[in-house]
């Protein structure tokens, strides 16, 4: 093993809070590649800039996607790096392991790779960091053989992911675990094999606390919610007030709506539920208190991206309300899923997420041709101005003169 | 022969009993301190998590050790989160505060629970990516050293959560963060005309530009960048390598604040530049440690109780804001791409 000295990143093993320095230091003990990874970093933090090629197209047989393609710019300085590839694998739905799990991933990883992790990818693999090409294909094979698959890269589904929802969350409103575990297995063919005009993202939340940040980061955002009125347990709402919890200033004066009402004489809290529009805070403040109504399910929002090319996008409501029935298997969803992907890999163009296929030719066309119904929940506020398209063919023209 | 199409692995064979058998049962939570959390089902059993920060890119032997800890106090059973913290899921009471003991003991970052500085959600960096104008792990490492009063207590306004992205792509949560760190050019791209002809679909490499700033060159077979359109995003270089776009000395680091997914209370909101650029001073970056502190410690010192950074300023306006911050106000600031109108004041309600 090559000693060489990194006194920049060692300034990084210092302070309190876990050190990835410390980390790659020991995977370096047991790979080269560990090792001259460390070597390309410190020369990075010396010359302020990247060391990795542009690029690079691998893969194991019969997918498209899954494997990120990576060599460093100087093979012959750090021939371990040469071909440093990162795997996708599909990680379990909220999260859960156990450790025998764990310890398979460790295993294998140790026999092929770098022995550099990341746990997890933002879009929720687990990433196996580093490998050469020709260890791609054992790679997958030994993990296949061990029950997991890789996860989606390229213009395709991407990997779905979910918050913790019912195994450890009163506030879940349908099985986020569930959802995203089913309708992951119903759509591989979308995620292992590109096919799309660009990447497409689906993620589970249970509640619009939104613990994936699916309105942000997944061009389906699914978000739980539910139709009837919150239920409130008075006698929980008197143990909250004698302990001197202030209900009227942290709960009720920050209700977006104010449609809470904290009666002081009587000690009871009482809501006008049409008007409440479930954003969670009073419930989030008074969880032993306020429970989500019963009728639940989620609101379906689409076209939240990053920057790239046209700014970020917030997905914006397209469903307000969807059963989410492992019953029926999800089958409501997954119909609506296909429909839209279908209209956006008909009218996307290339490298264009669906957000922005659907602000470019606008959504009265994608409602149309999506056969969804407009309604008001899903604008802020009408448009202003006044330039509206109407449909020629509906117009009445029996006394025009052409 | 690999089987394909299996899909991951079923998360019902990795649930502790105790969540198995409250499945979709739970009544309430609390969080007794920093790091813990207690969730009640409506059997009355109690499952605790005991969260602990990580740097997310860990190698083997950490998850290994990790390992070792859950077979010794939680059956074997973990989880990790959303923003890569892992929660011991410990079904006994009498089994929180050993667990806790012993990680304490071997320098574990118990935490980020409530209103707390939770983990960075962040990126390759010049760890694996190719386009990067900063590093991620360093500067996470460097914010949170600095920061991690806050990690391990619950003394804030109200939660604060930070993403980093080391370039525009803005992979993860920089967009939508309380804080967000991102990694920005300052300089146009630079043309390889000889790989362009080699290896680039024109036509992708001139739709990839926001600006229009690219065109074809169709005499010399390449692409002519016109650098007064160009605002050094660097998408032209993720469609072809004949843009190489790093600037060791010009790239750094732009910080926004405001923004949050959760609906409580506002709508989700982006998060919004407040310093167009600080330099990539490895390995510490202290321009950028130092800004975020100032700007969290106004938060800590002038928000409401329960108010996030965002909601803090939309409510106190964000021309006091900068006065308060003391940050300098620049044209940088001013939005001018696609939707930038609705950014300007229409309004004559401002304060002086």
């Amino acid at each position: 093993m090559t000693e060489k000295k990194t006194p920049l990143l060692d300034e990084l093993e210092k302070g309190k809070w876990p050190s990835f320095v410390s980390e790659i230091k020991r995977a370096a003990v047991r790979t080269e590649a560990a090792a001259e990874l460390l070597q390309v970093l410190e020369r990075s933090y010396v010359e302020r800039r990247g060391h990795w090629k542009h690029g690079g197209i691998v893969g194991v047989r019969g997918y498209g996607g899954g494997v990120i393609g990576r060599y460093v710019d100087e093979p012959q300085t750090y021939p371990a790096l040469a071909e440093f590839h990162t795997i996708r694998i599909n990680q379990p739905s909220g999260f859960f392991y156990n450790t025998k799990t764990l310890r398979t991933i460790c295993d294998l990883w140790e026999k092929h790779g770098s022995g550099m992790t990341n746990m997890h990818g933002s879009t929720g693999d687990i990433i196996l960091l580093g490998c050469k090409t020709e260890h791609i294909q054992p790679i997958f094979d030994d993990y296949s053989d061990a029950g997991f698959d890789l996860g989606g890269s390229g213009s395709c589904l991407r990997t779905t992911n979910t918050c913790v929802g019912p195994g450890r969350c009163e506030f879940a409103c349908y099985d986020t675990l569930e959802a995203c575990y089913n309708i992951t297995n119903e759509f591989m063919d979308e995620l292992h094999r590109p096919m799309w005009p660009y990447k497409s993202k689906i993620k589970f939340s249970g509640c619009s606390n939104d613990c994936t940040g699916s309105i942000a980061r997944a061009d389906c955002s699914v978000i739980g919610t539910w139709r009837d009125t919150l239920r409130i347990d008075q006698a929980a709402v008197k143990e909250y007030a004698a302990e001197g919890f202030d209900i009227q200033g942290l709960v009720c004066a920050k209700c977006p709506t104010k449609c809470l009402t904290f009666d002081s004489a009587t000690q009871e809290l009482s809501v006008v539920g049409e008007d409440c529009t479930r954003c969670m805070h009073c419930i989030n403040k008074m969880p032993k208190a306020i429970q989500a109504g019963k009728e639940k399910g989620a609101t379906i929002l689409i076209g939240g991206k990053s920057t790239i090319v046209q700014s970020a996008f917030m997905s914006w409501v397209i469903v307000p309300f969807m059963k989410m029935d492992p019953e029926d298997d999800f089958a409501e969803f997954k119909d609506f899923m296909r429909r839209i992907w279908e209209w956006w890999d008909e009218n996307g163009k290339t490298r264009e997420r669906i957000g922005e296929t659907i602000y470019r030719v606008g959504m009265g066309k994608f409602l149309r041709e999506t056969e969804i119904a407009p309604v008001p929940q899903m604008v802020f506020r009408p448009r202003a101005n006044p330039y509206v398209f109407w449909n020629q063919d509906d117009l009445d023209t029996s006394s025009v003169e052409l | 022969m690999a089987k394909l199409d299996q899909g991951p692995p079923n998360y019902k064979e990795m649930l502790p009993p105790i969540i198995k058998e409250n499945y979709g049962k739970w009544k309430y939570h609390e969080i007794p301190r920093s790091g813990v959390l207690k969730h009640v089902s409506e059997s009355g059993a109690a499952l605790y998590s005991v969260r602990v920060g990580t740097p997310r890119l860990v190698s083997i032997d950490f998850i290994r050790d990790v390992c070792e800890l859950a077979d010794k106090h939680t059956d074997g059973f973990l989880r990790w989160t959303t923003r890569n913290n892992i929660e011991f899921l410990v079904s006994e009471e009498a089994k929180v505060q050993p667990l806790i003991d012993e990680l304490d003991a071997k320098g574990y970052a118990v935490g980020g629970t409530g209103a707390a500085i939770s983990n960075i959600i962040h990126t390759q960096g010049w760890v694996h990516c190719h386009t990067p104008a900063t590093d991620a792990s360093g500067v996470v490492k460097a914010v949170m050293d600095d920061l991690y009063e806050y990690f391990n207590s619950m003394k804030l306004p109200a939660k604060l959560k930070m993403g980093l992205a080391c370039c525009l792509n803005m992979c993860g949560s920089t967009h939508c963060s309380d804080i967000g760190i991102v990694g920005v050019h300052r300089t146009p791209p630079r043309i390889d005309h000889e790989k362009i002809r080699k290896g680039t679909e024109i036509p992708s490499l001139v739709a990839s530009c926001p600006t229009g700033a690219i065109r074809p060159d169709p005499k010399n077979k390449s692409v002519i960048v016109n650098n007064d359109k160009c605002m050094y995003c660097g998408n032209c270089y993720t469609m072809s390598p004949a843009m190489e776009i790093y600037d060791a000395k010009n790239d750094g680091i732009a910080i926004l604040i405001g923004g949050k997914v959760s609906n409580a209370r506002s709508a989700p909101s982006f998060s919004r530049m407040v310093i167009p650029f600080l330099p990539n001073n490895a390995p510490r970056w202290p321009e950028t440690t130092e800004a975020i502190r100032k700007i969290i410690e106004l938060w800590i010192a002038n928000a409401q109780k329960g108010e996030r950074i965002g909601e803090w300023v939309e409510r106190i306006g964000w021309e006091k804001f900068f006065t308060m911050a003391e940050l300098p106000f620049s044209d940088m600031l001013i939005d001018d791409y696609i939707f930038s109108r609705e950014t300007f004041r229409t309004s004559a309600a401002f304060k002086y």
